[in-house]
């Protein structure tokens, strides 16, 4: 049992596909869906784990590409550099799952990385700059 | 009983000064009384740390040869004021960069002289008999140059209102980012810790009072732009918005960028976060009545930012205890809340002037005229000069 976080990006034409259903059926994964949205031109992005046997999980990703969605590992992260923060806290406001956070006591701020889900709302919202994505 | 400020000083002299940051009061006074408080402490460190836009350094470069009457100057490409005498400018903290928008900024230039940095100096003139030469460009540092001092038109709001955003779409303000349906709400103000709201009715901080600027030692130099103590106040005397204002002074070449940092509002510009720390004198009970408020009794208005007028739509008041929970109601949604202001970073900066005031670096001043209490805010309304 390996466990894998990708972003899958649906074209137009398949958007309305059940094909997240058939990961389960066919290749008998476990997922779950950190972030999904439909943009405004109908293009669909999923933020997604996947949980089961390796050979599964590789055949799962070869039926998705073969379908036409785009899959890309979600190696990226969010960090926060700590030398440019000013611990305001603005983007605490912004962090939906509260993977950011001021301390209750030192009011300084904290960064679970395990609850952050990499919508990325916070990127543009730091006056220091100091949020970024590692890609 | 009455303390002066001589006393006070004859305190830290002799290093018998007890001084007590603005958060430590609160527990003090509810753990010995107000009496016991007057008596025991003698200097209350207030603090604030938080984007002000009002503020901007002067600088005075020293004459080239031949000299040039500078008309138009850039620094790092960021136009400064150079409407003063020849070589005189007024770089301000909003102004952009003509070659890099909204990334790089008068703030930035301010930070990067502090920092000792190089930085690009370009300047035209018209060419004078006095003056002839008609540009020039070269390097300066804040070594290389004369005065350099900050002089901020508007700093150290007392409380300041809270934002949200009503509209269905992601909105960029000085306030930061606010996401569409109440998604989110910010504020700005050191709250407890925040000088003004510590001395209500500016009965110790005046002009001439000695601040801590940004890491050096500044003084207040005027009541800042639009100033207004009028502002309505709760029966402790602590208004619920913004209110009164101080202009500031101080030397940059002194100052630390710890304490001051240029950033940049994603959609809304440049601005700059100013650390400033001011020393309230135990003057009286009475004082220890003001300096002992805490973030529960501090109050201020959530507005709508979303409506682009002058007057926006109010949601209520909300206290300082309720926004730093991290979670507010708002037309009974629960509503995220975040700060512009750091509250870490005022905290330390008080930190760093009750140090500095017990080592005997730093003595306290009286103010040599008040700050006034019976100034009114006004609007700009467009018109004629007939209706005027």
């Amino acid at each position: 049992m390996i466990k894998r976080k990708l972003v899958l990006s649906f074209p137009e034409n398949i958007v309305t596909k059940p094909i997240t259903y058939r990961l389960v059926k066919e290749f008998n994964l476990e997922f779950n869906i950190l972030r999904a949205e439909i943009t405004p031109d109908m293009e669909g992005k999923m933020l997604i784990e996947l949980k089961g046997d390796k050979d599964k999980i590789e055949q799962s990703i070869k039926y998705l590409t073969d379908t036409g969605v785009s899959v890309q590992e979600a190696a990226k992260d969010i960090i926060i550099d700590k030398n440019l923060c000013v611990d305001c806290g603005v983007c605490t406001s912004i962090c939906i799952t509260q993977a950011i956070s001021l301390d209750n006591k030192t009011s300084k701020l904290k960064f679970n990385k395990e609850k952050c889900i990499l919508c990325e709302l916070c990127l543009d919202c730091c006056p220091v700059s100091a949020i970024k994505v590692n890609i | 009983m009455v303390k002066t400020i001589e006393e006070i000083n004859e305190k830290i002299k002799s290093g018998k000064v007890l001084v007590l940051n603005a958060e430590e009061i609160i527990d003090y006074v509810k753990e010995k009384g107000i009496k016991k408080a007057a008596k025991d402490v003698d200097v209350v460190t207030t603090a604030t740390f938080s984007p002000m836009c009002s503020s901007g350094a002067f600088l005075n470069f020293g004459h080239s040869d031949p000299p040039i009457r500078m008309t138009k100057v850039w620094l790092n490409d960021v136009p400064a004021y150079a409407g003063i005498a020849a070589v005189d400018v007024y770089i301000g903290a909003t102004e952009i960069s003509e070659t890099e928008g909204m990334d790089y900024g008068g703030a930035h230039v301010i930070e990067d002289l502090i920092a000792g940095k190089p930085i690009k100096l370009k300047a035209i003139g018209s060419g004078t008999d006095c003056y002839p030469r008609r540009e020039i460009e070269t390097y300066i540092t804040k070594d290389t140059i004369n005065q350099a001092y900050l002089f901020n038109p508007r700093n150290a709001y007392q409380n300041y209102t809270a934002a949200t955003n009503s509209s269905n779409r992601t909105i960029y303000t000085y306030m930061g980012k606010l996401l569409p349906n109440f998604g989110n709400a910010t504020y700005s103000s050191a709250g407890q810790l925040s000088p003004l709201l510590n001395d209500p009715y500016y009965r110790t901080i005046g002009i001439g009072t000695r601040i801590f600027l940004a890491g050096s030692q500044g003084y207040v130099s005027w009541h800042g732009t639009q100033h207004n103590p009028g502002k309505e106040r709760l029966a402790d005397g602590v208004p619920c918005g913004p209110a009164g204002t101080l202009a500031v002074i101080g030397d940059l070449k002194k100052m630390s960028p710890e304490y001051l940092r240029a950033c940049t509002f994603h959609g809304y510009g440049v601005t700059i976060f100013m650390g400033i720390g001011i020393p309230i004198p135990v003057i009286d009970e009475e004082m220890v009545e003001f300096l002992k408020i805490k973030d529960e009794d501090i109050y201020t208005e959530i507005f709508d930012y979303s409506v682009q007028r002058r007057n926006k739509p109010s949601y209520g008041k909300v206290n300082y205890g309720q926004l730093r929970s991290g979670r507010i109601k708002i037309n009974n949604k629960n509503v995220q809340t975040g700060s512009i202001s750091s509250y870490s970073k005022a905290l330390e900066i008080a930190n760093v002037l009750k140090r500095e005031i017990k080592t005997g670096k730093f003595y306290l001043t009286a103010s040599v005229a008040s700050i006034p209490l019976d100034e009114e805010i006004k609007s700009l309304d467009i018109l004629s000069k007939e209706e005027l």
